[in-house]
């Protein structure tokens, strides 16, 4: 039988404060401008720790768009361009190409990406242009305060689609990593969330290696995060990420649509096979 | 000093921009800017530079922003359609105090108009180059040889001022063939440290953003302030206008580009005939030579103007004479190039005491739906 000692008071007063969690050093101490339980901040943080964990913050230029994106510009340490709205990719080619050997990513959000910015998104990843996108995909327009956008789900409501999303007046929402996983340019494209210290770790992971492929010069990378938007939503953040789930989840699986070091490795395998038998 | 050599106006602007240190080029394809692109396209790649065809002109001039912000002499070049899809990119550059070479090889408009010379874009380059407060370096080169040196001079003072500059050409000068003096290749070594780029900060120094966005309205109009006191400097350092027969003149002829040439040959058929007239070319349009056109309005009793649209430059004419003489006015559009002939005969109605504004669709020569 063990006996349990206790611990003399005056010792676990002396013990130093362990710091548990902490401001990663790329990320600013500008004051969040983002709303309670939005999806910005856990992403944002994400790129953060990827940035520095992998020690570029020195080479690495962010570039921000029109929107709640355009917000990152004050967040991040590292060199920044803003961009006007759809046209990051466009900047970010203008500066990949100037500088090569830096790190490049962009931040933006669905009505950026996928409305307005839908050309340079797909003739950047067509290019092979050797960035990072981080799509923040939360169904809706946030900064202008709640329109439909084009990735908001067949009769979801919003301010200008007052009685849901028609499909037959406005069309069907585009899923972005499906529609950008056919051209070759991209290396890397992968669908994560952000709702539970688990879906965390794995949106984490995703963006590391969409930097990494970068690095090592793989192509276009992109990485789709489902998000949401409590306020536009009318939910609180609990019950928006349950909506997220409920909704986005079915019509936006969540998935890796393309990893060319995968595929090539898996090819290489498969010849190995064929030459052996 | 490099030789003489015969080029193409678009080709030339190209090579000297090369020589100049411009090593990024985005482009998309339209007529009659074609020749830039085409020469970037050949030159680049073998001098280490970036050609890039982007997927449309709106890419195109987001490219040119980020190359810029990312601290190169960088370089884009359209023809009117293609350049009023530019404007969105050049007001955020504007915003962001970049430099960067915007070539307009105008062609006719509104619309698609059509591809033959135009100088219809005086307004759209001086007035209007996409939303806000704020304006562009305009230079209008009337030689092939000016295309080549304006091009060099349009790269320096970009990034001395950190302002966007155009080159406002057309069709005419861009087409046609000229001798021209190349200027040399500069030593890249011996440009200007641009300590507000984007390159990355690498641990030495704190990191640079490049914006123009200002939620706070204090600090949105200071930066605005804090640019329009560059563009009074501008406006004092940097006008230019050629002044040609004004010792005796009575008259005086004002044209810019292509149209200053036409002028020039009409003002020596009518001097030859006795007119005692004298011709101002402006070279830059913003900013737009002011004093020296007060000058030239003190000395004459009358001006006209010769443009190829409707009659724009026009108004800062009237604007920097105060009206203070008559300003008429001749000109064709839509790639209608004015005959020597015809301006003769604008000279001739102006020394007569005439005030005029000749719209060519009455009549060419006497026509006067003022």
């Amino acid at each position: 039988m063990t006996t349990l000692t206790a611990e003399p008071v005056e010792a676990k007063v002396a013990a130093k404060p362990k710091t548990l969690f902490s401001r990663t050093p790329v990320l600013t101490d500008h004051i969040t401008n983002y709303c309670p339980g939005c999806s910005h901040g856990i992403v944002q943080r994400l790129i953060a720790e990827t940035i520095d964990e992998l020690g570029v913050a020195g080479k690495t230029i962010g570039v921000s768009p029109v929107g709640c994106s355009v917000l990152a510009c004050e967040f991040y340490s590292c060199d920044m361009a803003q961009a006007a709205h759809g046209r990051a990719p466009a900047v970010a080619t203008g500066i990949k190409r100037a500088h090569p050997d830096n790190v490049v990513f962009t931040y933006q959000g669905d009505g950026d990406l996928a409305s307005i910015g839908m050309a340079e998104t797909v003739h950047a990843a067509t290019r092979g242009e050797k960035i990072t996108v981080v799509f923040i995909n939360n169904a809706i327009y946030g900064m202008t305060g709640g329109q439909m956008a084009p990735t908001s789900l067949p009769g979801q409501v919003t301010q200008t689609s007052p009685y849901g999303r028609d499909v037959k007046a406005v069309g069907y929402p585009i899923r972005v990593c499906e529609l950008l996983s056919t051209l070759d340019g991209v290396a890397f494209a992968q669908r994560v969330m952000v709702d539970t210290p688990k879906s965390v770790r794995a949106a984490k992971k995703a963006i590391r290696k969409a930097f990494e492929y970068q690095i090592e010069g793989a192509g276009y990378t992109i990485i789709e995060v489902l998000a949401t938007c409590p306020t536009n939503w009318g939910l609180s953040p609990t019950k928006a990420f349950a909506w997220m789930r409920d909704n986005m989840l079915p019509y936006y699986p969540l998935g890796v649509y393309k990893d060319i070091k995968a595929e090539l490795a898996a090819a290489s395998a498969d010849a190995a096979d064929k030459g052996g038998e | 000093m490099s030789e003489k050599v015969l080029m193409k106006g678009n080709e030339a602007l190209a090579e000297a921009a090369i020589r100049a240190g411009c090593r990024h080029f985005f482009g998309y394809p339209i007529t009659p800017q074609t020749e830039v692109a085409a020469y970037m396209a050949k030159r680049m790649p073998k001098i280490g530079g970036t050609y890039l065809q982007a997927e449309s002109e709106v890419a195109a001039i987001n490219m040119v922003y980020g190359a810029s912000a990312a601290g190169a002499r960088v370089m884009t070049s359209s023809s009117s359609p293609g350049v009023s899809l530019k404007m969105e990119g050049i007001s955020y550059m504007i915003g962001a105090n970049l430099p960067a070479v915007i070539i307009n090889v105008q062609r006719g408009g509104p619309g698609l108009g059509g591809i033959q010379p135009s100088q219809a874009d005086y307004w759209m380059a001086t007035r209007a180059m996409g939303h806000g407060d704020g304006h562009i370096i305009v230079f209008a080169p009337s030689t092939v040889q000016e295309m080549a040196d304006l091009v060099a001079k349009a790269f320096d003072l970009g990034d001395k001022y950190r302002i966007p500059v155009m080159i406002l050409a057309d069709g005419l000068l861009g087409q046609m063939m000229e001798p021209v003096i190349l200027p040399e290749p500069i030593d890249q070594e011996n440009l200007a440290d641009k300590d507000w780029a984007l390159t990355g900060h690498q641990d030495q120094r704190k990191h640079n953003t490049i914006s123009s966005l200002f939620l706070e309205p204090q600090e949105l109009e200071n930066d605005i302030l804090k640019r329009r006191e560059r563009y009074l400097i501008i406006e004092q350092a940097e006008p230019m206008a050629q002044v040609e027969y004004m010792d005796d003149a009575e008259v005086a002829v004002v044209a810019f580009g292509a149209a200053s040439r036409i002028a020039r040959s009409a003002v020596n058929k009518a001097r030859a005939n006795g007119v005692k007239v004298g011709l101002v070319r402006p070279v830059t349009l913003w900013p737009f030579p002011k004093d020296i056109l007060s000058a030239v309005g003190d000395k004459v009793k009358a001006l006209l103007c010769v443009e190829f649209s409707t009659g724009q430059m026009i108004e800062d004419v009237r604007l920097a004479v105060h009206d203070k003489v008559p300003v008429s006015f001749f000109g064709h559009t839509g790639g209608i190039v004015p005959t020597p002939d015809e301006v003769v005969v604008a000279i001739e109605r102006m020394v007569a005491g005439e005030q005029f504004h000749i719209l060519p669709f009455k009549s060419r020569l006497t026509g006067g739906a003022s």
